[in-house]
């Protein structure tokens, strides 16, 4: 009973947080007023618009997203070298551009976008679309000679960690 | 002190590498001939250019003595925002055919940006007839 009237006030507890947190940055001064504010939208603002997501993402591993998100940083630097490399010194005529279709193994949407997130912020790949069924993701590359290899890196260096995340 | 002085030169020198990126991003948006392609040159102008950016900010405002963090702000909401935006973009260019036909997916039927009703099929074919 207590459990039901704890997510019925709170549908998304992860989110509550969130929202307190970021209007606690937006103030740029902390103060408790500002913290109870925070927590009241945190609140408020999930409770509000509960219909337009009835599901939770059940099992989600804060500290391996921490881990994960520290990866993708440090992969948005290297790429960032090599893709400023190659706009440089590889002429129009030599660029081989390809599309590449990787098959989810994902079901969750929010896995799934934040699967397509971190390849568009990755530089040299850009995630372009989804099949109709949600089975498979397009995704753009810059520069490639082998694209089965860079399908078969973001399967393995990315897709499976989410699954790991969102397990 | 001294703290201060190397935030300052710190700061200088992220402002040089951000604008450097920057720069390259300038470069490519400009030097590829290919709508698809001309899109890889604004998402690294994005990341690794804003952010260098930012972390100035950040360094000018310890160097000055105040302290801000509206800049994690800002690049929390760039990354959300900015895959959707290219996305769209992409969506686009599949939709108009102005890029090369991407392949086939394995399992399903098409890709969700060609997968048209049947009724607006119809209604071009009879305004082309």
């Amino acid at each position: 009973m207590a459990r039901r009237a704890f997510f019925w006030l709170l549908p998304h507890p992860f989110l509550t947080i969130l929202l307190a947190v970021v209007w606690i940055l937006l103030q740029n001064e902390f103060s408790a007023g500002m913290a109870v504010f925070g927590l009241i939208l945190g609140i408020l603002i999930p409770w509000g618009t509960s219909i337009w997501w009835p599901d939770t993402p059940s099992g989600f591993h804060v500290g391996r997203m921490f881990s994960y998100s520290l990866m993708v940083i440090w992969d948005i630097i290297k790429a960032n070298i090599e893709v400023a490399w190659i706009v440089l010194s590889v002429s129009n005529d030599k660029l081989k551009p390809a599309w590449i279709v990787v098959p989810l193994d994902l079901v969750q949407p929010e896995a799934i976008t934040i699967l397509a997130g971190t390849i568009t912020l990755t530089p040299g790949t850009v995630s372009a679309d989804l099949s109709d069924e949600g089975h498979s993701l397009l995704v753009h590359v810059l520069h490639t000679d082998d694209p089965d290899s860079v399908r078969d890196e973001i399967k393995t260096r990315y897709e499976a960690r989410l699954k790991e995340i969102f397990t | 002190m001294t703290g201060q002085i190397i935030a300052t030169y710190a700061a200088a020198l992220s402002l040089l590498i951000g604008s450097g990126f920057i720069m390259v991003g300038v470069i490519g948006l400009l030097k590829f001939n290919d709508p698809m392609t001309r899109l890889h040159a604004p998402t690294k102008v994005g990341t690794i250019g804003i952010g260098m950016l930012l972390l100035a900010s950040l360094l000018h405002s310890y160097a000055i003595g105040g302290s801000s963090m509206h800049e994690l702000l800002i690049m929390a909401f760039l990354f959300v925002t900015a895959p959707v935006s290219a996305n769209f973009i992409a969506k686009v260019n599949i939709h108009q055919r102005s890029c090369s036909t991407p392949p086939e997916p394995p399992e399903d039927d098409t890709w969700s940006t060609l997968n048209s009703p049947e009724g607006d099929v119809e209604d071009t074919a009879s305004q082309k007839g």
